[in-house]
C-alpha cells in the first residue's frame, strides 16, 4: 500500500524523465538534423511539464477567480511556460530554416556525410 | 495517469522510427496529448497555446521542411550504446532525485505557498482581471512579455534572412512562411 501511494505521488515525474531522457538520445544518437530538432522539441515539452505539475494542487481549479471556488491551482508556473512554449517555436523555426539551408549548401541533412564532404574540401 | 502512459508509448514511437514524416505526425499527436496533460494540471490557457502552437504551427513547419530536403532518415553509422548509457545515467540519477520531491497535487509545498497566493489574493483588485494568468502575463509581469516578443521578433528576422538568399527551387511551392 505505501509502495502503491509512492508510485502515484511520484509517477509524473518519472513520466517527465523519461520524455526529457529520450529527448536527449535522440539529440545525442541520431544524426539527422530534423530528428535533433523533434529531439529538442521533446526535451523542451518536457520541461513544460515539469514546470506545471508541481502547480497542481488536488482538488483545484483553474486559476480563474471565481465567486463559487476557493482553492485553485498555481497559476505562475502557467505564465512562465505560456512564454516558453512561444520561445520555444520560435528556435525551432529558426533550427529549421537552418536546416533548409544546410541542405541546398550540402545536399544532405545528415550529419555524418556533411562532416565527410567538409573533409574533402 | 493514462494520458502521461500515452506520452511515453509515443515518444518511444518518435525515438524508433526512421520514416521522418511520421516522427513529425507522432510529434503532432504528442503535442495534443501533452494539451490534454495541460488540462488535467489545471492549466487552460497552456493547454490551448500548445495545442495551436505545439500541434498546429511547429507540425506545418517541420512538414514544409521535409517537403523542401528528404523525409527518410538514414541508417546510423554509429553504435548508440554510448548516448544510451548516458541517457540511462541521467536518467537514474533524476529518478534518484525525485524520491526528494513533495508528492503529487499536495497544496503546502513551497512552490505554491510562496509568492503565488499573492497574485491569487490581488489580482482582481489591481487588475479588474478575473483570469490570473492573464494578469499575471499581460499587467504583473508585462515586461517580460514585452522581452518574449523581442525574442520571437529576433527569430522571425534571423528566418527571413536565412530564407532571403536561397536559389530557387524550379517548380517548387512559393517560399514556406516560416514566420510567425
Amino acid at each position: 500500500m505505501n509502495l502503491l501511494q509512492e508510485i502515484i505521488a511520484h509517477y509524473n515525474h518519472w513520466i517527465i524523465i523519461f520524455l526529457m531522457v529520450s529527448g536527449l538520445y535522440i539529440v545525442v544518437a541520431h544524426g539527422n538534423m530534423i530528428k535533433k530538432l523533434v529531439g529538442l522539441s521533446l526535451f523542451q515539452t518536457s520541461v513544460y511539464l515539469l514546470y506545471l505539475s508541481p502547480g497542481k494542487i488536488l482538488g483545484g481549479t483553474p486559476p480563474i477567480l471565481s465567486d463559487q471556488f476557493t482553492v485553485y491551482s498555481n497559476p505562475l508556473p502557467h505564465v512562465l511556460i505560456l512564454t516558453a512554449i512561444v520561445v520555444g517555436v520560435a528556435t525551432i523555426a529558426l533550427g529549421l530554416a537552418l536546416v533548409v539551408r544546410i541542405n541546398e549548401a550540402f545536399g544532405t541533412i545528415e550529419e555524418d556525410e556533411i562532416f565527410a564532404e567538409d573533409e574533402d574540401e | 495517469m493514462v494520458l502521461l502512459t500515452l506520452l511515453a508509448a509515443v515518444t518511444l514511437g518518435i525515438v524508433r522510427l526512421r520514416n521522418l514524416f511520421a516522427v513529425v505526425i507522432l510529434g503532432g499527436i504528442y503535442s495534443f496529448l501533452m494539451a490534454s496533460v495541460m488540462i488535467v494540471l489545471d492549466a487552460v490557457d497552456v493547454a490551448m497555446t500548445e495545442a495551436s502552437v505545439g500541434a498546429g504551427v511547429s507540425t506545418v513547419l517541420m512538414l514544409a521542411t521535409l517537403y523542401l530536403t528528404k523525409s527518410q532518415e538514414s541508417e546510423p553509422t554509429h553504435t548508440p550504446l554510448l548516448p544510451l548509457f548516458v541517457a540511462v545515467a541521467t536518467g537514474a540519477v533524476l529518478v534518484i532525485g525525485t524520491f526528494a520531491l513533495p508528492p503529487f497535487g499536495a497544496a503546502d509545498t513551497p512552490a505554491n505557498t510562496h509568492v503565488a497566493p499573492y497574485y491569487l489574493e490581488n489580482s482582481i483588485r489591481d487588475t479588474l482581471v478575473p483570469n490570473v494568468v492573464t494578469s499575471v502575463l499581460a499587467s504583473y509581469r508585462g515586461f517580460d512579455t514585452l522581452g518574449e516578443v523581442t525574442v520571437i521578433f529576433t527569430a522571425g528576422i534571423a528566418v527571413l534572412m536565412l530564407l532571403k538568399g536561397r536559389r530557387q527551387v524550379k517548380p517548387g511551392p512559393k517560399r514556406p512562411r516560416i514566420r510567425r
